[in-house]
């Protein structure tokens, strides 16, 4: 089966050069950064992807890429067959955009506070051309709130008079409004308390199941990423360093620094057990270390990682980027 | 004797329709040397609980009944002048976000410099001596040279440990962490929670810590209070609540939490919300959400109650004896 989703070699670069005075006068070149640089994956239909890395690692910009907010540097994205930028661009736009829809971080944010809510949820039933009249309209954002768990009655109410569970739920309404196939999640639940976030993440659960959607899911919190993901990518500064399958890559963590994430979470059972010591920052991304970009904080790297970058290749049913379990130093 | 003791806390705002009660009847005590981690989601009155302990409520906020006395001296009447004195030499401070409890115009050394110099009888020398030692304990490469650095130039980690080295320049006996780690990234988080645990543990504070995050409040603390809708649900030793937890709104909370040991297919959910200020349900707060609720549980609200180890404040555990 083709995966619905095909990304190759994708990257981003943004110029956050001085001013063009400045760099004439003072003699500096442009400054680019490289949010993302070559990310390949894919996502079969109906399964969930999950990319979690730190701050500044480029995992939002790649869900930016895919909903087409960004063009990208390099590389393509193939959807269902056809390459998505390509079509973003062309007449046909409309028609792709409203097959992938995205979910945002910050639900105070992404929901206009001026609008009811059947007017947020109905906008891109009327944009897309889904549904024109007023009744037929009024019907099915009555549906798609309550198949997010909330009433009919809350079309008529606005933002604020929501929790930050019930906004999160208002966004998936929306997202669903246009029936796509994909859907791009960015940090969907870190906004929310735990108890929150169980409702919001059992509902989208619910959602994949009964519509068949597919998920691109990015979370820092490795935990919630096992709860919801089929794979996982692991991303640092720009790079995929490890692509596993969700019960490999917990069991089983073989890139240094996925090692590093799974010990660095506080965990709930067997307290008192020091856990392994966490070394270093992420480097300042303008100024990417040689090599490979963990070098400084591995405590397996040696000459070669320092001089010569790791690609992301196929090693033992997963892909991985690292020279020492390529080299076999490490298990 | 306690270091800090919290008596019958009431913190109200007062509004155009009526006097909203963010905290109602919070008690609990601080032993020397002790980490105390509260836990709650938003609203549920943590924050607010540190900042009446620090004296930094914000107006239109008072505390509205209750006593906090700090070593046996009562602190929550003292004015603006006498609070200045307490808080920084005896109740250190730390808030979520690094980059706003540092002034971006001074140099790290000439805050801590300060810091020191205000509570303490030492010369600017000594006190710079002083600051190097505290940067140094803090985990801080080169304290020498970053005394003279800006907070700019440091990462949100760094920051965060001048933050804590801030905290400790007057060697207070209490700090109250308010979500300490929230703001930086899970390795980083790692090593700011190991950190405090170990510098306050060297300077002999007590702390309490303020989080949402059961984790960090598993790997840190002592005893653990969780809080509801402005009171104690249940408070105890953090092993036994969270394995044995005895409010059954503790218990969904932890149900809650995605665990890295099992799969399951579904995350318990607790129904519903937290009630609004204006809209707290008469008895126990917490009955509208709560699977064992009982008819007493509708009408009369519950004490904290022994339940084993800890306390809580549920009927299910009226008449058990400890």
């Amino acid at each position: 089966m083709t995966p619905l989703v095909k990304v190759d070699d994708l990257a981003m670069t943004f110029d956050v050069s001085q001013p063009w005075l400045n760099r004439v006068l003072e003699r500096r070149p442009r400054t680019l950064l490289r949010a993302v640089d070559g990310v390949s994956f894919e996502i079969e239909r109906g399964k969930t992807l999950a990319l979690v890395g730190e701050s500044g690692c480029g995992k939002s910009t790649v869900a930016r890429l895919l909903v087409g907010l960004y063009q990208p540097a390099r590389g393509s994205f193939i959807f269902d067959g056809s390459d998505a930028h390509a079509s973003f661009r062309s007449p046909q736009g409309l028609k792709l955009r409203s097959r992938i829809q995205m979910i945002f971080q910050d639900p105070y944010a992404s929901l206009n506070p001026r609008w009811k809510v059947g007017d947020i949820v109905g906008e891109p039933l009327i944009e897309h051309g889904v549904q024109a009249d007023a009744a037929g309209l009024g019907e099915r954002v009555a549906q798609l709130l309550e198949s997010v768990g909330l009433s009919r009655a809350d079309a008529s109410k606005y933002p604020h008079q929501f929790s930050g569970g019930q906004r999160q739920r208002i966004s998936i309404a929306r997202a669903l409004a246009t029936n796509p196939e994909f859907l791009v999640c960015d940090e969907p639940t870190s906004a929310l308390d735990v108890s929150v976030q169980a409702q919001v993440l059992n509902i989208m659960k619910d959602l994949q199941r009964k519509m068949g959607l597919t998920y691109l899911f990015i979370s820092h919190n490795l935990a919630v990423v096992r709860h919801v993901s089929d794979q996982v990518g692991v991303m640092y500064l720009g790079r995929l360093v490890e692509l596993a399958d969700k019960h490999s890559l917990f069991a089983n963590p073989r890139h240094p620094y996925t090692r590093m994430l799974l010990d660095a979470i506080p965990k709930m059972r067997d307290t008192g057990q020091a856990r392994t010591r966490v070394q270093g920052e992420v480097p300042n991304p303008l100024d990417p270390p040689a090599g490979c970009a963990f070098n400084p904080r591995c405590p397996h790297a040696n000459e070669r990682c320092m001089r010569e970058r790791p690609v992301l290749k196929e090693f033992q049913g997963i892909r991985l980027a690292c020279h020492a379990v390529d080299e076999g130093r490490i298990a | 004797m306690s270091l800090l003791q919290v008596k019958n806390l009431i913190v109200e705002f007062p509004s155009r329709h009526g006097t909203l009660r963010a905290l109602d009847d919070v008690s609990f005590e601080i032993a020397p040397g002790e980490i105390l981690g509260v836990v709650g989601e938003s609203g549920a009155g943590k924050s607010l609980t540190g900042a009446a302990i620090i004296g930094l409520l914000e107006p239109p906020g008072r505390i509205g009944g209750g006593q906090i006395m700090l070593e046996g001296e009562r602190i929550d009447h003292l004015d603006a002048q006498a609070m200045r004195h307490i808080r920084g030499r005896r109740i250190g401070a730390i808030f979520q976000d690094p980059l706003t409890s540092l002034n971006p115009l001074y140099t790290v050394g000439r805050q801590l410099v300060e810091t020191i110099r205000a509570h303490l009888p030492v010369s600017e020398q000594q006190a710079r001596q002083r600051a190097i030692t505290l940067l140094r304990d803090t985990g801080i490469p080169a304290p020498e040279q970053r005394l003279d650095h800006y907070p700019h130039q440091f990462s949100g980690g760094m920051r965060q440990r001048v933050v804590i080295a801030l905290a400790l320049a007057a060697e207070p006996k209490l700090i109250v962490a308010d979500e300490p780690t929230t703001a930086l990234d899970v390795s980083i988080q790692a090593q700011i929670i190991a950190l405090l645990k170990n510098v306050c543990h060297q300077h002999g504070a007590a702390v309490m810590l303020i989080t949402h995050d059961m984790g960090v409040i598993a790997e840190t603390c002592d005893r653990v209070a969780v809080m509801y809708a402005g009171r104690l649900a249940e408070i105890g030793p953090v092993h036994e609540v969270i394995n044995h937890p005895a409010h059954p709104y503790t218990e969904g909370l932890m149900a809650a939490i995605p665990d890295m040991t099992q799969d399951r297919e579904y995350l318990n959910q607790i129904d519903g919300a937290m009630p609004r200020l204006n809209a707290i349900p008469t008895g126990c707060a917490f009955n509208p959400r709560c699977p064992k609720v009982l008819g007493k549980c509708r009408v009369e609200r519950p004490d904290l109650m022994h339940a084993g180890a800890s306390r809580a404040a549920c009927w299910l555990h009226e008449g058990k004896a400890s």
